[in-house]
């Protein structure tokens, strides 16, 4: 995939403004998702990182500006209709008590069916594929509050597969998960990505994951996107220093060549280095 | 009604458990049934009970199906209405302390009951009108205060707790202004009892029902989507507030006609859908069970009550007995999960 082509975008954020009551978090955001790309939303605690992802997933309306899927308002469409195309998986799902994994995964699939609509084999095959791909074929009958975080963080982005999106929001999805399972986590959504196309929009906190795992780079700050673009252009000292107030190298990561953020803190810094 | 959102996959082991709860529930109430029409002054076998239910005349005729099939019948309804209602609520507002007998629907029918009762000296119909009524403003009274965009069940449920105390004065304070026979008159009522049932009565909760279930069977899948949270419920393309005042609305419509039939019959609306769900253990709302094990407990109760107990008593303290223990063991199971 060549970054430098302009991608088209089919979700588009325009001057959107987001808020609770009086206060306004999300400040005028203009962002064109680049379709079949991932794209990473980072930015410091508090800078309206998973409220702008709710406004694109038509979670929260904006107070102002808009928000356009395919160039139609997504609050012109029946949300119905909009969950066939876009999925959201939030920060905090709630599993109900005694559900099973496969039950939880199944209900993903109730978009695609209609009121008295029954289930049938494309209902069945999406679940049973979703599961392979998550590789919880094995646990299909466990009860999902008998799983580990990882598997559970499994079953929800199971959940959100089964859906089958073309467009799939994620909500800091790698949050209470040690090293190893983000990886996991986020190679399975970079798979996704590569083999089906699904275009992917989530938040992150951890720099370093972002930066190789993103296509496009978004950077908030206060609301208001501070930078834009293929991660080794956004990420540099001077980003960094503004969007989260921290000094910082930014070196070359040696396994994926994307930016590795080194932070400078006031302490432990080695005594004779330039810092 | 059990309109199930899901259908498993090759999970027989499931379907067949959800199926088996249904039928033990359904079982359960057609033995109960039985048992109530053959109990009473005048015993009677199983074999004349049926025979008089498929119209032998005889003096069994007269006892069964004008005496006692009211009474059972009336439970049923009483039952199925309390019982989907607490689902309803329960669910919706993901809490299971709230359920209409705690959120004051329950007090507010009867505060209007009991003072159409003491103050305007109308008993019978205006009573049952009233207290439908009462229950009603209640939930309105509870949507204007803990309502707001993304309102959680706990703001409900401090609200409704709130509601159920001012009901609860207003109802202490007329009794303490009353005259004893009537206070002794609204105190049965208060308990819940089974006790003026007629086939009139049967008759205006019956078809009221017929309306109120068949909607709330519509919102199953919706509330199944709920019980996943509500961004999880609208990215999946169903609006929270739709489903939940849809939910909340049809709950406090159900249990104030039940109420009116019966009183605020204790307990039954909170502890119908956890034993319900208990029993089912797949996580989903089971509204029909929640109703069939309403059934069960008000039909049931109603037996020991009149029956079992040495003395005649309204079927509410035998549920209000049976429901603390409930209540107790879901705390304590609350806080050590």
């Amino acid at each position: 995939m060549n970054p430098q082509t302009p991608a088209p975008t089919r979700l588009r954020a325009r001057g959107v403004h987001l808020g609770y009551g009086e206060h306004t978090v999300v400040d005028g955001v203009d962002l064109d998702v680049p379709t079949g790309r991932v794209t990473v939303i980072v930015g410091a605690n508090g800078s309206g990182k998973s409220t702008l992802l709710r406004g694109l997933g038509r979670l929260m309306r904006p107070t102002r500006g808009s928000v356009e899927l395919d160039g139609v308002d997504l609050y012109r469409r029946p949300p119905r209709e909009v969950a066939r195309v876009l999925g959201l998986l939030p920060q905090h799902p709630i599993a109900p008590e005694g559900i099973t994994v496969a039950a939880l995964v199944a209900r993903g699939r109730h978009p695609h069916r209609g009121a008295f609509r029954r289930w049938d084999s494309t209902d069945a095959d999406a679940v049973a594929t979703a599961l392979a791909r998550t590789d919880l074929a094995e646990l299909a009958d466990r009860r999902v509050e008998e799983l580990s975080g990882g598997q559970r963080q499994r079953v929800w982005v199971a959940m959100a597969l089964a859906q089958e999106p073309e467009l799939l929001l994620l909500d800091e999805p790698t949050t209470y998960l040690d090293l190893a399972h983000q990886v996991d986590l986020l190679d399975l959504l970079a798979e996704l990505n590569a083999e089906r196309g699904t275009t992917v929009v989530m938040v992150l906190h951890e720099l370093a994951l972002a930066a190789r795992y993103a296509d496009h780079l978004v950077v908030l700050h206060r609301g208001r996107v501070l930078r834009a673009g293929p991660p080794g252009e956004v990420l540099d000292a001077a980003c960094l220093a503004e969007a989260f107030g921290l000094e910082a190298r930014v070196l070359e990561d040696p396994v994926s060549g994307t930016p590795l953020v080194v932070p400078i803190g006031r302490r432990r810094v080695r005594i004779g280095s330039p810092y | 009604m059990s309109v199930v959102a899901i259908a498993p996959l090759r999970l027989p082991a499931r379907v067949l458990r959800r199926t088996a709860v249904h039928a033990g529930l359904v079982a359960a109430v057609l033995a109960v049934g039985c048992l109530a029409l053959m109990l009473g002054d005048y015993r009677l076998t199983v074999g004349q009970v049926l025979g008089a239910l498929v119209g032998d005349p005889g003096p069994a005729h007269f006892v069964v199906v004008e005496l006692r099939a009211p009474r059972w019948v009336l439970g049923v309804l009483v039952g199925l209405a309390f019982g989907v209602s607490g689902a309803l609520f329960q669910t919706s507002l993901r809490n299971p302390l709230a359920s209409p007998d705690v959120l004051g629907v329950s007090q507010g029918a009867s505060a209007a009951a009991v003072a159409t009762l003491l103050v305007g000296g109308a008993s019978g119909w205006a009573m049952t009108a009233a207290a439908a009524g009462g229950g009603v403003l209640v939930g309105v009274l509870l949507y204007a205060v803990a309502w707001k965009q993304g309102t959680t069940g706990q703001r409900f449920v401090l609200s409704g707790i709130g509601v159920a105390y001012l009901a609860g004065s207003v109802v202490g304070y007329l009794l303490t202004r009353s005259d004893v026979r009537d206070a002794q008159a609204a105190l049965t009522w208060m308990t819940g009892s089974l006790g003026q049932s007629s086939w009139q009565l049967v008759q205006v909760l019956g078809p009221v029902l017929l309306v109120l279930l068949p909607l709330a069977a519509l919102l199953a899948r919706g509330l199944d989507l709920l019980q996943l949270g509500d961004d999880r419920a609208a990215s999946l393309g169903r609006r929270p507030e739709v489903v939940r005042g849809g939910a909340v609305l049809l709950g406090v419509l159900l249990a104030s006609a039940a109420t009116a039939a019966a009183g605020p019959v204790a307990f039954v609306a909170f502890a119908a859908a956890p034993i319900a769900r208990r029993l089912l253990g797949d996580g989903t709302p089971g509204l029909a069970a929640s109703g069939l094990v309403g059934v069960v407990l008000v039909t049931a109760s109603d037996v020991v009550a009149q029956h079992l107990l040495p003395v005649d008593v309204p079927v509410g303290i035998v549920t209000g007995a049976l429901g603390a223990p409930v209540l107790i063991w879901l705390l304590a199971r609350r806080r050590t999960s």
